[in-house]
């Protein structure tokens, strides 16, 4: 295929992915920010979905302060932000308007229809709770269509192979960006764990990547820090989590290495990223430090994405 | 002007047989369900991302082409004579452009001056000399034809660089077959489905020679915000071909390669949605962005096929439009089956004299325009217009063809006060392989939704329609 038409489905898939994360990180954040005071401590929620969102900086470039109404309006409507919810979903409609022919119908559909809802209903923002909390379901709705529409429909060739590496890099930089900017809370030595504020706040990270029942499922325990690093890192079998990212970033790299007949360095570079999180253990990671392993893993994640552009994208 | 013919209640309302059922349909059908299939239609089209966009219209990036309902239908007999017709004018046509780039009898004949060709900006220098492989040069042309009575079909224009609209054809029966199964039941529509495979087979019947057996072909687009982007990409995906912009080809000792993720890939036909000065930087237009450096010399080189050919413009344009019938008569030794409109060349002292004490009543038209801008309808222009055409043509008078103002024929159309005549063309596409010459039946209907307009270009408020051609 072309290497454009690689790179568009790459990226369309990266963007609404994207769209996805925002809305659940907005959402996490409504949730922490409604309960009392008591509850939530000095630290400034809306600062830290700044931060998970990467985009603290031109933030406030722009903005004074970091309240619901700014963030809000930052990350979701923002035209000023480039990866704004709304961005993400306009940049989604364009890439796939250039590689329509690589599309089927019912994802075209959904991206469109999107972009039509988009325009014609959020067009002026939200101005309601209950307004917002709308908005978010539509684009969280919105991102699971399309998943499942590529799931359903796309011939399993290139095509879907290199959308859904987009959506496994995706994915695997947001959790890990969270992790990144709460890795404080889940540290053990903390003096106040398993505070009400704590409590809170990991609930709030298992929300933003939708793994609150997993985890209930998976340990069947209350939750313990060390429990939710290991979900979101170190377990296959929760779709959000880093190693199941990689199971599946390995598995498409593998399947479009043996269609081309011929591996490479994105091969190679994934493999060992898998082989790395598959040999760890969250005791060794705790003692490491969590910031630095994060740290790593999204340097890592991010040259992954740089060798596959390289490879094949350009 | 005189009264216009209306294809379905033909002269003193007389019920034209290809229309007898639609007429009977259509008194039994209660106007609310055809208001609600026509809205019906325009959620679909809208959902189907059917857009085009209209220059110069910032608020309208995207629109859609307004669609009517209502069938234009047309009897198995007219469509026959319409084809031979448009056979023997596509056929002269590719004729022409190997003449006026070879030997160029029809010059030394007289029967073209010289000037309006060598002095002609569409004219490719270029070309001059050069072959193409299997001589064919519109490979796909869209020959836009008028009626004005019940016998006659008359060439408006012909479109021999890179005609659109027809996307339109085949979405509009799409959504048609969808909408109004129960009419479709009680005609017999010839299909017009084939147009993919017969495009895709005329294009790799005229491969160049070093092609491989399965010969590669591409469409090339300048992109998303084009016009015609969804029309481009809409080809490409019905033909099961690449979907190309300038920047993924590249040129390497005279061939033509795409980049692809699994490296270079050889192209050997590129069916291109590009006009000829976006082509090559290097040979064209040197800022262009579109193009791909050494394209135009694979294609000397004959080592890629580009549908159409370089250098066409000079067969649809208007001032040599106005000599087809002679030229179908020098290379075909025929009488042209289809008429041309009576033409005023400006460029002539004469005529411009004639036009210029005549404008009210004419059409004028500029010889290198398309999509209705920059053109005079006099009988509904303002005095003020008229006034500054007049020193236009004064300015520059080899820049204008004048006509007489047609009375296009009409069909029924859905309007806001139910169904009521609309001026009506007809654009079949018509393609040109290695050794034939197909059309599917039918084409793209434009109709004028204004009442009374006789323009109907999408970008100025024109609709399209569903083109029946009832087999028999």
């Amino acid at each position: 295929m072309l290497s454009r038409t690689a790179e568009n489905l790459y990226w369309l898939a990266r963007y609404v992915e994207r769209a996805e994360y925002l809305a659940r990180t907005i959402d996490a954040t409504l949730r922490v920010t409604a309960l009392p005071a008591a509850y939530i401590g000095k630290t400034n929620e809306w600062d830290s979905a700044l931060l998970t969102a990467g985009v603290s900086a031109s933030f406030y470039e722009a903005y004074q302060e970091a309240n619901e109404q700014n963030v809000v309006e930052y990350l979701a409507f923002s035209p000023s932000n480039p990866s704004s919810i709304k961005n993400c979903i306009e940049a989604a409609r364009l890439n796939s308007r250039s590689v329509r022919t690589a599309l089927t119908s019912e994802m075209w559909d959904t991206i469109n229809s999107a972009w039509i809802e988009l325009q014609e209903v959020w067009g002026k923002g939200t101005s309601s709770r209950e307004e917002l909390a709308r908005f978010l379901r539509f684009v969280q709705e919105t991102s699971l269509r399309f998943d499942g529409s590529a799931y359903r429909t796309m011939l399993r060739n290139d095509a879907y192979w290199f959308s859904r590496l987009g959506l496994h890099l995706e994915r695997a930089d947001n959790t890990a960006r969270i992790l990144d900017v709460k890795y404080h809370v889940l540290l053990p030595e903390e003096e106040h764990v398993g505070g009400p504020l704590d409590y809170y706040q990991w609930t709030s990270i298992l929300r933003s990547v939708s793994a609150l029942t997993a985890y209930h499922w998976v340990y069947r325990e209350t939750l313990k820090p060390w429990l939710i690093a290991d979900l979101l890192i170190l377990n296959d079998t929760l779709p959000r989590s880093l190693a199941s990212c990689y199971s599946n970033l390995v598995r498409n790299l593998d399947q479009i290495g043996v269609a081309y007949g011929r591996q490479g360095a994105s091969q190679r570079h994934a493999r060992g990223v898998r082989n790395r999180l598959e040999h760890s253990h969250m005791d060794d990671i705790f003692q490491h430090g969590v910031h630095e392993f994060i740290q790593e893993f999204i340097a890592d994640n991010a040259r992954l994405g740089e060798i596959i552009t390289k490879q094949y994208l350009i | 002007m005189a009264v216009a013919f209306d294809e379905m209640n033909g002269p003193g309302g007389d019920l034209r047989p290809a229309y007898q059922e639609l007429s009977r349909w259509l008194k039994e059908t209660p106007p609310d369900a055809l208001e609600y299939r026509r809205q019906e239609a325009e959620l679909l089209f809208r959902r189907i991302g059917i857009t085009f966009a209209v220059y110069g219209d910032a608020e309208a990036q995207e629109r859609l082409i307004p669609f009517d309902v209502i069938p234009r239908i047309m009897s198995a007999k007219e469509w026959t004579l319409l084809e031979k017709g448009l056979k023997q004018r596509v056929r002269a046509l590719n004729m022409f452009l190997r003449d006026i780039y070879h030997g160029r009898d029809i010059l030394r004949a007289n029967i073209i001056p010289d000037d309006l060709i060598f002095q002609n900006p569409v004219f490719r220098p270029e070309m001059n000399g050069q072959d193409v492989p299997h001589d064919v040069y519109v490979h796909i042309a869209g020959i836009d034809i008028v009626r004005v009575d019940a016998d006659n079909f008359i060439v408006l224009e012909d479109n021999a660089r890179t005609p659109s609209g027809v996307s339109y054809m085949l979405e509009n029966r799409e959504i048609m077959m969808r909408l109004f199964p129960d009419l479709f039941a009680r005609h017999r529509v010839a299909p017009v489905e084939k147009y993919p495979d017969e495009l895709l087979s005329a294009l790799r019947s005229v491969a160049p020679l070093s092609a491989s057996a399965e010969p590669v072909v591409a469409l090339m687009t300048p992109g998303v915000y084009n016009s015609a982007y969804y029309e481009h990409s809409f080809l490409a995906d019905k033909l099961g071909i690449e979907l190309v912009e300038g920047r993924d080809l590249i040129v390497k000792n005279d061939e033509v390669f795409m980049r692809t993720t699994e490296g270079l890939k050889r192209v050997d036909v590129i069916y291109r949605r590009v006009d000829d000065d976006f082509l090559d930087p290097l040979t064209f237009r040197p800022d262009s962005a579109l193009g791909v450096p050494g394209l135009m010399s694979a294609y000397a080189a004959g080592n890629v096929t580009l549908a159409n050919a370089v250098g066409t413009g000079i067969a649809d344009d208007k001032a040599v439009y106005s000599y087809m019938p002679d030229i179908v008569k020098f290379y075909l030794g025929e009488e042209p089956i289809l008429k041309n409109v009576p033409t005023w060349r400006c460029r002539e002292p004469k005529d411009l004299a004639y036009v210029l004490d005549n404008l009210g009543d004419l059409v004028v038209k500029e010889v290198h325009g398309s999509g209705g801008y920059g053109m005079l309808i006099g009988p509904a222009a303002t005095k003020a217009t008229i006034e500054a055409f007049r020193d236009k043509l004064k300015r520059e008078p080899e820049g204008f063809i004048a006509q007489p103002t047609l009375a296009l024929s009409t069909c029924p159309t859905c309007t806001a006060s139910g169904l009521a005549p609309r001026h009506v063309d007809l654009r079949p596409f018509v393609l040109t392989g290695r050794d034939h010459v197909t059309i599917v039946p039918g084409g793209l209907t434009r109709v004028a939704l204004k009442e009374g307009s006789l323009v109907v270009n999408s970008s100025q408020g024109g609709g399209t329609k569903d083109t029946w051609i009832l087999d028999e």
